[in-house]
């Protein structure tokens, strides 16, 4: 036991006094909770559209305000024909251009049809893709509601309530998703950093010529990331609370243990990292490239896992991240209780384990 | 001589198709100076790693302070010293929390480490800086510190990987003084090294050729025998 405090201690002063290591540990996950929050949005707000109305009726002009009373859009111009559309994508501000055809009210009430076109500037294809739903989204919504007993052409969308996030906040997406990430990354990248050190250094020969024994060593490295690691997620929830005002619906004490699995893992990946790199350069590189990727693009951080190739949804069932994100995502949104993240909880437990396994045999091997 | 104690029979040592260590035979006796020579790559570091137990011999008996190497390899760890060619100690660590550091992974009570680290850094002359980090010391202190806390829980068998690479003959002279007074005190010294004058320090030398054995004995006998003038002519005339 002393033997194990002693080498706890020893880890306390390489961390306080590395100021590299302070700020990665504390600086960058506040830095990369802020920007994530702030600059990732799926939600959009005053985007610029210019409209060409050739009807000009009554229909297309409450249409028209109901799409700028919205609040998402800012009318910039008024078009008069169709050459203009092509030029004003060119000048980069308006994103999004609405046509309405000639005659738009008298087709809607005489044949119960009517055109419309949106275009939108995909070179940003999700501002695109998000700026046209909004604007067909307002469209029925305002044929529905003068028209109640007709049946549109157009594309009727049964109504949508956004359950858990009514406001489709980004940062009720994102705050779960980074606090994955950043505690992933810190935890497992710190540990095989760390690890990787002493064996540049030849340190590790010295401990290893001792009586200290590998699960000692394995756990004295763990103890210490894992006490820092719960603070920075603490940190984090704080952030994610009185920031971007994302709630805890769910236990807080359950979002505790749940993340204390998830660090735990984390640190016990990165041990297994560090017995595979030969020296810090490696072992930065496995956990930087290796993991930070693949957790934004496949654990269901950004991109919705069902969406993906059948083969990264198959891949994306390895990345850690994807249950613990679904765990967040349930306790901190949806409030929901152990009884339905159990599944996920195990996963993660298993994972844990067989990561503890690998470290403690490869060290050995090591030994050779 | 007293009691042997490392007893090396029949050592070899692979790394794939590569000997390492061709059928090693020698004995240590308790309380020497064991110098173990040879030139870059003869094999030198893989032997001492197999004694210390960071590496497992391919074949061959060996025991350490009493300990058979394959199955007693946890006892024989508790009664060894390492320090190897890279510096040993924390350079982020100040004296006092390297000294506490090994004291307490050896498992050295508070008591027994507090006595023993007062009458250290006073015979190093390092109580002024006693809290500085070793980092900033220079490389002679460094080494003499890093032997003394390898000898710190009093083995019975220091190793020394070339522990004095890089230091000026008047501090290498000082850094043997101190392995001269561990000897004194019980302890036996297993040292490796390329400077020949520290050759003659040891009480026998063996002079490692290509994974082999090639000569073992005292200094003066082997002078004699390979009718040279000092080690390094020894040396010459062995490793070529």
């Amino acid at each position: 036991m002393t033997q194990l405090l002693s080498f706890i201690k020893k880890e306390f002063f390489h961390i306080s006094r590395d100021p590299r290591t302070m700020l990665i540990l504390f600086g960058i996950p506040i830095a990369q909770l802020l920007i994530f929050g702030t600059v990732i949005k799926s939600e959009i707000n005053d985007i610029h559209i210019a409209i060409y109305d050739q009807s000009k009726d009554k229909t297309t002009e409450q249409i028209t305000n109901k799409i700028l009373s919205s609040g998402y859009f800012i009318l910039d111009e008024n078009l008069t024909n169709l050459d203009e559309i092509d030029a004003i994508f060119k000048k980069g501000k308006v994103r999004e251009v609405i046509v309405f055809d000639n005659d738009f009210g008298k087709n809607l009430v005489k044949e119960g049809t009517a055109k419309m076109q949106i275009i939108a500037d995909a070179s940003d294809p999700n501002t695109a893709r998000l700026a046209i739903a909004y604007v067909k989204g307002i469209v029925n919504d305002y044929i529905i509601k003068t028209n109640p007993n007709l049946k549109m052409p157009l594309e009727i969308r049964p109504e949508v309530r956004m359950y858990y996030n009514e406001e489709m906040e980004s940062a009720y997406m994102f705050v779960p998703g980074t606090m994955a990430l950043i505690l992933m990354l810190i935890s497992t990248m710190m540990t095989s950093i760390s690890i990787t050190r002493e064996k540049e250094l030849g340190t590790m020969e010295v401990l290893l010529v001792s009586p200290l024994k590998p699960i000692q060593i394995i756990v004295g490295k763990v103890i210490p990331y894992l006490f820092l690691s719960i603070i920075n997620a603490f940190v984090i929830i704080l952030i994610g609370r009185f920031v971007f005002g994302v709630p805890i619906t769910g236990s807080f004490i359950l979002l505790m243990l749940e993340t204390i699995l998830f660090i735990l893992m984390s640190l016990c990946l990165g041990i297994l990292i560090s017995t595979v790199a030969k020296n810090q350069m490696v072992a930065m590189f496995i956990s930087m490239i290796g993991l930070m990727l693949p957790t934004i693009i496949i654990s269901g951080f950004i991109f919705p896992i069902e969406n993906m190739p059948v083969v990264l949804q198959w891949f994306s069932n390895i990345m850690p991240a994807r249950w613990y994100i679904i765990i967040l995502r349930g306790i901190m949104l949806k409030g929901i209780g152990i009884t339905f993240i159990w599944k996920e909880t195990l996963i993660l437990i298993g994972m844990t384990l067989f990561f503890i396994a690998m470290s403690v045999k490869k060290f050995k091997i090591r030994l050779e | 001589m007293t009691d042997k104690i490392i007893s090396v029979k029949n050592l070899v040592k692979k790394f794939g198709t590569f000997t390492a260590n061709d059928n090693l035979t020698f004995d240590v006796y308790k309380g020497e100076i064991f110098g173990f020579l040879g030139a870059n790559g003869a094999g030198k570091t893989t032997t001492i790693r197999i004694l210390c137990g960071l590496s497992s011999p391919t074949s061959g008996e060996l025991k350490v302070a009493g300990f058979d190497v394959y199955r007693d390899a946890e006892k024989i760890k508790k009664n060894i010293g390492y320090m190897s060619q890279k510096f040993s100690l924390y350079e982020d660590l100040t004296v006092t929390e390297n000294i506490q550091l090994f004291a307490g992974i050896y498992g050295i009570s508070r008591k027994v480490r507090k006595e023993k680290e007062a009458e250290l850094l006073k015979k190093l002359n390092l109580e002024e800086a006693k809290n500085k980090l070793i980092g900033g010391l220079p490389l002679g202190w460094k080494q003499k510190l890093a032997f003394s806390v390898a000898i710190f829980h009093d083995p019975k068998i220091v190793f020394l990987d070339e522990p004095t690479g890089g230091v000026d003959p008047v501090t290498r002279r000082r850094f043997w003084d101190l392995i001269y007074e561990a000897a004194n005190n019980g302890t036996t010294i297993f040292v490796t090294t390329h400077y020949m004058d520290e050759a003659e320090y040891c009480n026998r030398v063996s002079i490692m050729d290509a994974g082999k054995i090639e000569a073992l004995d005292t200094p003066a006998n082997l002078k004699k025998m390979y009718n040279a003038k000092d080690m390094d002519e020894v040396f010459v005339k062995i490793a070529r």
